[in-house]
């Protein structure tokens, strides 16, 4: 069969067998002991047409309900944003997305640039001094940063305390990451749905290396950094906050309260939410940390003629040089959804943002008073930014059937997390959702209970 | 097109009251955030993005896309990063709304297409690699040798073993992988490569005993050689009771012509945006989920995808698992465009993938070897190594040449790894490339090994024709600017 992939003509093999000096392809895979050589074939589907194989994906795409198609009220982490066309348009220019990371500066100024871009609009949103060129994910650039603060202190502090307003699997990731290591992770409860800072004060020591608090946390509300960032610094430990970064766009940036590292995902920037990943995580931190940060930066520099140009730099923090010394071992990160939410935020603009992170603080308060009026149970009374949680009394995963029935994507089953939370919905309004589908999703739910 | 040398910054193109975004009326309500929000949690500072209309962004974004290299400009024969043409049919099926726009937390009856897919993907990834199961969570190369490395400190624990605390790497090791044991909390220890450019197994026999936890080998090596000692260095290991650690960034020369799993290795990790055609992205996203042999699928991360009468569905009551490495169920999008390319070729296309990946290394190898030290001469895998000491003698060093490189329209191989070898150029020339660019790019390599012998200055001041000439990297490393504002100046 002729693969469209495969230039090789029958022509070609021959010359360039003979230019190497062998009679069958098979010679130059003979130092492969025979016991080892597969012999048969691969059992994997037989190779398919574009068509076949095209119209086979749309049927398995359309078996999906998506949320484009229909209202969606699920966030928990992953959220359904406006996403500008010039996104798409400028991804698939393929000098971005056919070269890899950029050790050839002089022939990938363009992405460079664009990295530099991307952490400037980090810096600017988080109000940090640094930010790398973006970690896998939000969460696992978390965890790296529960891993930096305690090799902040040579391994010698082994404590990392976590208000449970972070995102469930944040934990999980971090407890994975931090059990090679010999870390302790230990949780701070919830007191009216946000962090308990007094039972904070009772838990840090001299052993806590950090504190993470989410902004906003998990169950929507603003947690007070101010006040936690007195603490956790009186103790000497590292303040982690993981923040949303859309919501930086109306709420007080975390670097304005003293925060040591500021990680998050960019996936609200412009990047869908393709079942969970690719997404984009940032990592911001003070100039103290700028060279324990993870993963790969890009600076400014000179050309010998004095022209501006960009490298990668600092180098020496990461795996290729450090080896067994490194800190993280991160090498590939999500470069192109960097450049998606660059371009997102460019297309956004100082103004822009603000309007749409505002327009998720007065949907979400919308629906709020919405659901009140119509006598359904709020759980915690707290400022949010786009989500908040309802107390359905039943189950949430039959509530989430009743409202897929009426074409609407429901909200986060909290139980799914924590089995004293049965009945919690974790209910998100962003941006796009009209008044139209609020009320629709409001009606559903008030004839539930 | 000659190109302003100098690009603005998009700031610098901003201007108060410009806006590229339709966000149109959305703020129809009539309410205030003051109203809404206590005074103090709202920002006084507005972030200094850019404001500029859709047209400046797109042509801002044109132009950096003009000052860079992907495959689709040129070849790209950076070694052990398998650049290969990425299929634009993959790009069409990430996009498809039901791939694209659905979300981790709906229940699994509305994305059972979805569920599917990557069913099918772990099923293929493990014929492929001669493994029983696989998992799809790992974001990246490194995610998955780490992945893979807490499986096997979990299985020893499992075992009652917990003293194997040392993991064996060879000395022509990609630095991830001694990084990812440290971050395993493993010491790593180095294994020397002999005259043969293989593993020394009398050195590895010395390594191994009783706080051997595993050994990470690529195979065919960094080196493009394959390590025909493999059935015995698994035996040695696997005597002394650790695991083998496949290390799948070069696995693009054994599609369907010989399996890690055959070769006795007990976990592999694959990267999807290399040999399964991910693009590259500039530097990411990847994917590298992780295949295991059964003794090890108590310990996959989890939830772990099942086929039950019901649909798929996920598993989270996972005991033995190592937990989770990352949220959600891994990189989808990058592992549906590896399917659709896995699904394009069927069995036959990959055999034919590594027959000519080989083929193409070997003929540009010895195309080479007259103009460059061939430190081993032996038949290739998908790349080969040279060294750039002859020229080094004559004052030009091998980065030289790699920038000469440029000035030819090509982007180089990867230069100065493997770390054990003087002077190096790694070279994967990929299937995807013909023999006229083979050869073309040949007939530059050796104009430059001839430039290098009669006019070295033209080499040694490369590149000519770049949009910027070599970049002061002590500057940069010496007076960081990470960002918009900050200046190299004191």
């Amino acid at each position: 069969m002729d693969f469209r992939y495969l230039p090789m003509t029958p022509e070609d093999k021959k010359e360039m067998m003979e230019s190497i000096g062998i009679q069958e392809i098979e010679e130059l895979f003979s130092d492969i002991p025979e016991s080892i050589q597969f012999k048969g074939e691969m059992n994997i589907a037989p190779p398919a047409s574009e068509h076949d194989l095209m119209k086979e994906l749309q049927t398995l795409s359309s078996r999906n309900m998506n949320v484009k198609d229909y209202p969606s009220f699920l966030g928990a982490g992953v959220y359904d944003h406006y996403i500008p066309s010039v996104v798409d348009h400028v991804l698939r220019r393929s000098e971005f997305y056919t070269a890899y990371t950029p050790y050839q500066a002089e022939i990938s100024q363009g992405e460079l640039q664009a990295i530099f871009e991307f952490q400037s609009m980090i810096c600017e949103l988080t109000n940090m001094e640094v930010a790398n060129s973006s970690m896998y994910d939000g969460l696992t650039a978390l965890a790296e940063a529960a891993v930096l603060a305690a090799s902040e202190s040579r391994m010698k502090k082994k404590k990392i305390l976590v208000s449970e307003g972070l995102h469930p699997e944040g934990f999980e990731v971090l407890e994975t990451y931090t059990d090679g290591l010999g870390l302790v992770v230990e949780r701070i409860p919830l007191q009216e749905g946000k962090t308990d800072l007094e039972h904070l004060k009772q838990e840090i020591d001299d052993d806590t290396a950090a504190v993470i608090l989410q902004y906003p946390n998990f169950v929507g509300s603003i947690e007070d950094l101010k006040e936690a960032e007195a603490i956790i610094h009186e103790h000497k430990a590292l303040f982690i906050v993981s923040s949303n970064p859309l919501a930086l766009g109306i709420l007080a940036p975390p670097g304005n309260f003293g925060a040591d590292i500021v990680v998050g995902d960019c996936q609200v920037f412009g990047i869908p939410a393709q079942m969970g990943g690719p997404h984009c995580g940032y990592f911001a931190v003070s100039k103290k940390l700028m060279r324990k940060i993870p993963g790969r930066l890009v600076g400014q520099t000179r050309d010998k003629e004095g022209t501006r140009g960009f490298v990668l730099t600092l180098q020496t923090r990461e795996q290729h040089i450090r080896r067994d010394k490194a800190t993280s071992n991160i090498c590939s990160n999500q470069a192109l959804n960097a450049l998606a939410a660059s371009v997102t935020m460019s297309a956004l603009g100082k103004k822009g943002i603000r309007t749409m992170a505002s327009a998720n603080v007065k949907k979400a308060h919308l629906l709020k008073e919405k659901c009140k009026k119509a006598g359904l149970t709020i759980v915690h009374e707290q400022p949010v930014f786009n989500e908040f949680v309802i107390d359905m009394k039943q189950p949430v995963r039959e509530v989430n059937q009743k409202l897929y029935q009426q074409g609407i994507i429901g909200g986060y089953d909290l139980a799914m997390s924590d089995h004293t939370k049965e009945g919690h919905m974790l209910v998100c309004v962003t941006e796009l959702r009209t008044e139209e589908e609020m009320d629709h999703f409001v009606k559903t739910l008030e004839g539930l209970v | 097109m000659i190109q302003n040398k100098e690009q603005p910054l998009i700031f610098e193109r901003s201007r108060p009251g410009r806006v590229g975004h339709g966000l149109g009326d959305i703020d129809h309500t009539n309410e205030k955030v003051e109203d809404i929000l206590p005074a103090d949690y709202i920002r006084e500072e507005e972030p200094e993005l850019p404001e500029v209309s859709e047209l400046q962004l797109i042509r801002h974004y044109t132009s950096l896309s003009t000052r860079n290299y992907g495959v689709d400009s040129g070849f790209y024969p950076l070694g052990s990063c398998t650049m290969k043409y990425n299929p634009k049919m993959n790009e069409d099926v990430a996009r498809m709304p039901g791939f694209a726009h659905v979300h981790p937390y709906q229940p699994e009856e509305q994305v059972q297409g979805a569920l599917e897919v990557m069913y099918h993907l772990q099923q293929s990834l493990a014929e492929i690699t001669g493994m029983d199961e696989v998992t799809l969570q790992p974001a990246a190369g490194a995610q998955g040798e780490w992945t893979g490395l807490m499986m096997i400190r979990a299985f020893h624990e499992a075992n009652g073993e917990k003293g194997r605390d040392k993991v064996i790497v060879p000395d022509s090791a990609h630095g991830t992988n001694p990084a990812s044991a440290a971050v395993a909390g493993f010491t790593p220890v180095t294994v020397k490569t002999d005259e043969r450019g293989l593993v020394d197994l009398d050195h590895l026999r010395e390594l191994a005993g009783s706080d051997t936890a595993a050994l990470m080998l690529t195979n065919p090596n960094t080196l493009g050689l394959f390590e025909e000692d493999i059935v015995e260095m698994a035996a040695i290991i696997h005597e002394a009771g650790g695991r083998l650690y496949y290390d799948g960034a070069n696995s693009n020369a054994i599609l369907g012509i010989s399996r890690p799993g055959d070769m006795g290795f007990d976990v592999v990790h694959l990267n999807l945006h290399k040999t399964f055609t991910g693009p590259h992205g500039g530097g990411g996203p990847g994917s590298g989920p992780v295949g295991v042999k059964k003794e090890l699928i108590p310990f996959l991360p989890k939830p772990v995808l099942q086929k039950t009468e019901k649909g798929f569905t996920w598993d989270s009551e996972r005991p033995q698992s190592i937990g989770r490495v990352k949220p959600y169920y891994g990189n989808f999008g990058i592992n549906l465009r590896a399917y659709t390319y896995i699904r394009t070729m069927g069995a036959e296309g990959l055999r034919k993938v590594s027959e000519y990946a080989v083929l193409n290394a070997n003929y540009l190898m010895r195309r080479l070897e007259p103009y460059f030290d061939l430190p081993y001469n032996r038949h290739c895998k998908h790349e080969f190594v040279l060294s750039g000491k002859r020229q080094k003698k004559l004052g030009v060093k091998t980065l030289d040449m790699a920038k000469r490189l440029l000035d030819y329209g090509y982007h180089p191989p990867t230069i100065y790894f493997p770390i054990n070898i003087e002077e190096c150029m790694m070279m994967e020339p990929t299937e995807t490339e013909t023999k006229e660019t083979l050869d073309e790019f040949a007939d530059a390599m050796i104009q430059i090994a001839q430039e290098v012998e009669e006019n070295p200055e033209i080499v040694q001041e490369a590149p000519h024709h770049t949009v910027v000439k070599r970049l002061d990297e002590a500057l940069a490393a010496r007076k960081p600017v990470l960002k918009y504002g900050d200046s190299n100046q004191d």
